[in-house]
């Protein structure tokens, strides 16, 4: 092959400093994809390795919690569960749940943890956050097997409203990644924001209807309810397996569009930290 | 249509002194904030430096370009922003085709992975395609001479292994330009020639390679041409032998303005040079020799000191210590000293090594001197062909095996310890 026509078919990047705050650049994530696909890859391949249960672990942890919340919060504080069995009812919503907050934890340090590779060598750092989300998904579809098994176990046999399932899901991994962009981004650069991340996914799961019904939160204060985008992914995950609960109402829709804006926000958020995040380590 | 393929324009890049060791703590900003809010938009003043001024560069296709300069003078942060691992404070680059950049060996490899796995993983960070990696996955491990350990976790690997693999990845990395950061001077001398080899092939197909290293011998032998980095600012470009012997003249002339360091005047007294007094052979920094050699050390004393104490140190490239010496209770008037080190030998793998030498008196350190140039050696090896059994000394040894002269040795020490 000539050189010449190496070289002309050669891109052309042009270095300059950074540029104010409008400056996305998600084209260069798909010319990226092979990398993303190995940076997820990676992520699979060695959680399942250091564990030594492996997958027993990823199933055990949903179902535990299932088990323990069925217990105190079914049984002992006899909440109700909009006519669902205890364990339909908790592990419909500790499925999305353990997605989500497993796949945000690991979106806020992510760039830490990669942060050698990050002085070494260039490629979007986007598609580190990125990545974590997308890992998480191995974990939800072993999870979401059995929280299949468990409903049809049951007796409950999903209609049409399954069919919302999908978009639940495109959520639940939009609002990880959102929020994930802008606590991995403050995480790069103080030090102290992991301390804070156990707090603020207690007071998320508390703030989500994963131990109790949505339909609790009196009517007024729905609106601010509505806003916590994790409401309607739990909420419409009960409701499009089993039929019963609260279906999505506009409620849903406020939830889309505040993850719209919190991730815009994030996208800007993190490539205005990208530039900085290489002379930090 | 013009066949530069690297062209940069005043390329700057400032560095904030202290940045790594910034507050860095989210409470303190939000307190901060919460006590003066203004203080948000108000820029701290903070001291700064320029690593990089206004640098001026054109890279043709095809062209092998080393750059040299002492730690710290900015060789290396020209490469992050090339490679755009960085980005310019001001200025601007222009490169014309994919860039691949080995700052590193062995970037991205995770422990708990096997040679296979991160063979893969490694390649697609340093921006191989996954069917690229599997066409030359074969070559690649051939290359390592690791056929039987590949579906072991590189964990198990000693660093030979280790080393061999990742540099294996590294070496067939195809980009149209390569830019490349000290990585060659690691790994066993055999390994090393097979590496400098493959990047000739590299840079005979016609590819575009710049390369960082302290190795001068190295770039005379690989570059057409070099660049003196000095300060944040291209010094003196030209035929690579023209500037490394230009760059080695000025080394070892004294000519040091390291930031860690006072300049002269202010310091009582500080070390200027070294050299291999004997035996001499090609380069004064180059040990050819397992057998006797001496050191030499020139400390020039501005004001006398009393109650010295002077230390020297022996790193290789991994920063182990190989040895250390101490001297208590000098007393030295001002002017020019040398001090002669002795050894009968210095049984050392080849490789770089650096000297660390030392003058403290009863204030503290007058002077702590990192010596530059490094220490080639470049000795017939005498040890373990499989690396992770060569261990870190080079003993001329010599092994004799044949029948044994006193046959009843065996009986009078038997191994057991037991009496005959």
């Amino acid at each position: 092959m000539g050189v010449e026509t190496a070289a002309a078919a050669a891109p052309l990047y042009r270095i300059e400093p950074p540029r104010g705050w409008l400056e996305v650049r998600l084209r260069e994530v798909w010319e990226y994809r092979e990398l993303l696909y190995f940076f997820v890859w990676r992520d699979v391949k060695i959680r399942y390795k250091q564990t030594v249960i492996g997958v027993a672990w990823v199933v055990l942890q949903p179902l535990l919690t299932m088990v323990v919340f069925t217990l105190f919060f079914g049984h002992l504080a006899k909440l109700p569960s909009q006519g669902l069995p205890y364990p339909v009812f908790y592990f419909a919503a500790l499925v999305p749940w353990t997605y989500f907050s497993t796949a945000l934890l690991s979106a806020t340090s992510i760039v830490v943890e990669n942060q050698r590779v990050i002085t070494k060598v260039y490629f979007p750092r986007l598609i580190l956050p990125m990545s974590a989300v997308l890992s998480g998904l191995v974990d939800f579809s072993i999870g979401f097997l059995i929280l299949v098994g468990v409903t049809l176990g049951y007796g409950l046999r999903p209609g049409f409203a399954a069919l919302y399932l999908p978009l639940l899901l495109l959520l639940a991994v939009a609002t990880a990644l959102g929020v994930g962009l802008w606590l991995s981004a403050l995480n790069a650069l103080y030090r102290d924001v992991r301390y804070v991340m156990p707090f603020l996914m207690q007071f998320w799961m508390l703030a989500s209807p994963v131990a109790y019904p949505g339909n609790l939160v009196p009517q007024r204060w729905r609106w601010l309810y509505g806003l916590n985008p994790m409401t309607g992914v739990i909420e419409g995950f009960r409701w499009a397996l089993t039929g019963h609960g609260q279906p999505p109402s506009a409620l849903l829709l406020a939830s889309a569009g505040m993850v719209l804006v919190v991730l815009v926000g994030g996208l800007l958020f993190f490539q205005r930290m990208e530039g900085t995040v290489a002379d930090l380590v | 249509m013009s066949d530069v393929v690297i062209r940069t324009g005043q390329l700057s890049k400032r560095y904030r002194i202290g940045q790594r060791e910034q507050p860095l703590q989210l409470r303190e900003v939000l307190t901060r904030t919460l006590r003066s809010p203004l203080r948000l938009f108000r820029r701290a003043p903070q001291e700064t430096f320029w690593a990089l001024k206004d640098v001026n560069l054109e890279v043709r296709q095809g062209e092998v370009l080393g750059l040299i300069g002492r730690n710290g003078s900015g060789k290396t942060t020209l490469l992050k922003i090339l490679s755009r691992i960085t980005r310019p404070t001001s200025g601007w680059a222009e490169i014309h085709g994919h860039v691949g950049s080995l700052l590193e060996v062995g970037t991205g490899f995770h422990p708990d992975l096997t040679g296979r796995e991160n063979t893969y993983l490694s390649g697609a960070i340093l921006g191989m395609r996954k069917n690229e990696i599997d066409r030359k996955f074969d070559e690649i491990v051939a290359f390592a001479e690791l056929e039987k350990f590949i579906d072991t976790p590189v964990k198990h690997y000693s660093s030979g292994m280790y080393v061999r693999l990742a540099f294996a990845v590294a070496a067939h990395l195809e980009p149209e330009i390569l830019l490349v950061d000290e990585v060659l001077a690691v790994g066993d001398a055999r390994f090393q020639k097979k590496c400098l080899g493959k990047m000739g092939d590299v840079a005979r197909a016609g590819r575009t390679v710049v390369l960082v290293s302290h190795q001068l011998n190295q770039i005379r032998r690989l570059c057409h041409r070099a660049i003196w980095v000095d300060s944040g600012t291209l010094r003196q470009s030209g035929p690579a032998a023209e500037v490394v012997s230009a760059y080695e003249a000025a080394m070892t002339a004294g000519d040091r303005m390291s930031p860690a360091r006072g300049n002269g005047a202010a310091q009582k007294a500080r070390f200027v040079r070294w050299e291999i007094a004997e035996p001499q052979g090609s380069s004064p920094h180059t040990l050819q020799t397992l057998g006797p050699a001496k050191v030499r050390f020139l400390l020039e004393v501005h004001k006398p000191v009393c109650h010295a104490h002077h230390g020297i140190a022996l790193y290789n490239a991994e920063r182990q210590l190989m040895w250390g010496y101490g001297t208590d209770n000098l007393d030295l008037e001002a002017g020019l000293h040398e001090a002669i080190y002795e050894f009968p030998s210095l049984p050392l793998r080849p490789g770089m090594y650096s000297w660390l030498v030392t003058l403290w008196d009863e204030s503290g350190a007058v002077d702590l001197w990192e010596s530059v140039p490094d220490m080639l050696v470049a000795t017939e090896s005498y040890q373990h062909a499989r690396d992770e059994w060569g261990g870190i000394l080079n003993i001329p040894i010599a092994l004799k095996i044949g029948a044994c002269a006193e046959p009843n040795f065996a009986a009078v020490a038997p191994r057991d310890g037991s009496p005959a």
